[in-house]
């Protein structure tokens, strides 16, 4: 079954992801790609407390996942991956192609950025950094929850 | 942020999804008329450095208990890195109004003290009702 959902959340583990996408995926491993939560133990203890026991929660640098992307696309499990960051996601993308999909979470208000979507605000930077990566074959869409509607890049960039 | 810690007291701070801490401080202030207490946050449309900024105005200067709506999330986690980096501040999850009703009358005691007192008043809160 592979990833089910990739996703960029600057909230990375949280509700709308454990419940929101997690029951209905019936997801059985998240792996969080970030390379500050993935030197600290004690902001791994923190995300692991939102998750129940059933869920496995990997962490994992770029390059961790990079190297590690296949292996979990082959298991047999369903997961979710999870970014912090446009920056993380366009790394990512840019040295794994089978990546085909990233769904916009939730990016929130930060100086510099206007709303794009109730939970989308981005700079113009980051708007084109999604569109590039759409440019490049990956299908970039905003949805905070299963029951929204995917909104194509266009329409929020 | 207009607070009742002047007698030393500690302020609760209710740190929720949506409106859930709005209701829980009006639910506790119509059963004992007890104000300036509590006050509530939403994580409602924030990020996580928005978050950490209606913590930091909700708190003021402690000492205060954070009570939060569940054992994860942007609520646990901005609550947890907002505790770590001040004293006096303690986080209790699962929060409830059992929990909140025991608070308010027990303010006089450190943060870690509260923050016991109440994931016991409120788990005993919790049970099944004989049929």
């Amino acid at each position: 079954m592979s990833l089910a959902l990739y996703r960029i959340d600057d909230r990375l583990i949280h509700g709308q992801v454990v419940v929101g996408w997690g029951q209905p995926l019936d997801c059985s491993f998240i792996v969080l790609v970030d390379d500050e939560v993935r030197q600290s133990d004690w902001e791994q203890d923190l995300y692991r407390m939102g998750v129940p026991p059933h869920i496995e929660v990997i962490f994992a640098s770029v390059d961790d996942a990079a190297e590690k992307l296949p292996a979990w696309e082959a298991d047999s499990r369903v997961g979710i991956l999870l970014v912090g960051d446009i920056d993380t996601a366009a790394a990512l993308t840019a040295c794994a192609n089978q990546i085909k999909r990233f769904n916009v979470g939730g990016i929130h208000h930060r100086a510099g950025r206007t709303e794009r979507l109730r939970f989308v605000y981005l700079t113009d930077d980051e708007a084109a950094k999604l569109r590039q990566m759409a440019a490049r074959g990956v299908e970039v869409t905003a949805q905070d929850v299963p029951s929204a509607r995917a909104v194509p890049v266009g329409e929020f960039t | 942020m207009s607070d009742s810690r002047q007698n030393g007291s500690l302020l609760g701070v209710i740190v929720s999804h949506a409106a859930v801490a709005q209701a829980l401080v009006a639910a506790v202030s119509a059963i004992t008329g007890i104000e300036g207490a509590l006050v509530p946050v939403s994580n409602e449309g924030c990020g996580t450095d928005a978050l950490a900024e209606r913590l930091r105005q909700a708190v003021g200067q402690g000492p205060a208990v954070l009570f939060v709506d569940l054992p994860g999330g942007s609520c646990l986690t901005s609550s947890a890195r907002y505790a770590k980096q001040h004293a006096d501040i303690a986080v209790v999850t699962g929060v409830n109004l059992a929990m909140l009703l025991d608070f308010v009358f027990h303010r006089d005691v450190p943060p870690a003290d509260a923050a016991r007192r109440a994931v016991d008043a409120g788990g005993k809160a919790i049970r099944v009702t004989p049929a």
